[in-house]
């Protein structure tokens, strides 16, 4: 989902650059909280791990390949504001190491993948967190969601995009309909992903995920 | 559980398999959103990459004639400079000032 140069018309791609920054500038702060010596070296495993897995294109239909996106997978495993960093440091490295994904169009790539797809994983993650058993078989099946609905959802915030400053002229219902369509099918992959992932990690050391951590913790004390 | 270096290590070998052997399986097709803008047209408002002819542009290696190398090598550098960035980048963040506490 890297937008390439000229999709978008100046005055959008400022708009997002500097919203992305923003978003950027918060998490700094976030991570910087709750971030330590612990679990630092687990944030820059996920940058590293989410940028050779976003290189793996997967088919999804006749001519179609999706890849994976992280936030969610990140989200859980180091919590939302590290995540953020760690995708932005992902889409960086891209960009200006591999030319993939404009750099005009940076920030509003940014805001789709290192925010709404962190932010709004993360949230469907807790959500299904919190319906299902408290129990370590949860998470993995939470996360597999988070994942699955972050990536539609990334698709819709670059339709706003694509609204509000499309160079092109077509007509932005159809351009909703074909990216939610597409990226539903992708999310599968992205859930998948992110649920074998998060298991693994949960099987080899649970203490270092953030998404189940935060969840023990909270069955002591409550601070809601 | 595994001890902190194992683990570590364990999940940067797999990154580096990933990126520098198994992403030569990967699929060549477009993604999503290439696919959609070229269904509907707008794929023509794309313009070429501003830093399109970098040395790894597009995952391949310039000058490395071998297309499994060529995706590997770009694959290995860039799991190599993603674990550099991003090792500093959160061990300074996650460094705690000694006299301020956040």
């Amino acid at each position: 989902m890297h937008i390439p140069d000229g999709f978008l018309d100046v005055q959008t791609s400022v708009i997002f650059t500097g919203l992305s920054a923003a978003g950027v500038a918060v998490a700094l702060k976030g991570a910087r909280s709750q971030l330590d010596e612990k679990t630092a070296p687990l944030a820059g495993l996920t940058a590293v791990f989410i940028f050779a897995v976003q290189m793996l294109n997967f088919p999804v239909a006749a001519g179609t390949s999706g890849h994976l996106i992280g936030g969610a997978l990140a989200a859980i495993l180091v919590g939302p504001w590290a995540a953020t960093l760690a995708l932005t440091i992902v889409l960086l490295m891209q960009a200006f190491l591999f030319a993939d994904g404009g750099l005009t169009a940076l920030g509003a790539s940014t805001f789709n993948m290192s925010i709404v797809g962190v932010w709004a994983g993360y949230g469907a993650f807790l959500l299904v967190r919190k319906i299902l058993p408290k129990s370590k078989p949860s998470i993995p099946i939470a996360a597999a969601i988070g994942g699955f609905v972050s990536v539609p959802m990334a698709a819709i915030s670059f339709t706003v995009q694509y609204a509000m400053g499309a160079t092109a002229t077509y007509s932005t219902t159809t351009v909703l309909g074909a990216m939610v369509g597409t990226h539903i099918l992708i999310g599968i992959g992205e859930g998948l992903i992110t649920g074998l992932t998060v298991s693994a990690v949960i099987a080899s050391r649970s203490d270092l995920v953030y998404g189940w951590k935060n969840n023990a913790k909270s069955l002591e004390i409550r601070n809601a | 559980m595994l001890n902190n270096r194992k683990f570590y290590v364990a999940g940067f070998i797999v990154s580096l398999f990933l990126a520098g052997v198994v992403s030569f399986y990967a699929s060549s097709s477009p993604d999503g959103l290439e696919k959609v803008a070229e269904e509907i047209g707008f794929i023509e408002t794309a313009k070429e990459n501003t830093n399109a002819d970098v040395v790894l542009s597009d995952y391949g290696t310039k000058g490395v004639d071998n297309e499994r190398a060529s995706v590997g090598i770009a694959g290995v550098i860039g799991v190599l400079g993603t674990a550099v960035v991003a090792g500093v980048a959160f061990k300074l963040i996650a460094r705690k000032p000694r006299k301020t506490k956040n």
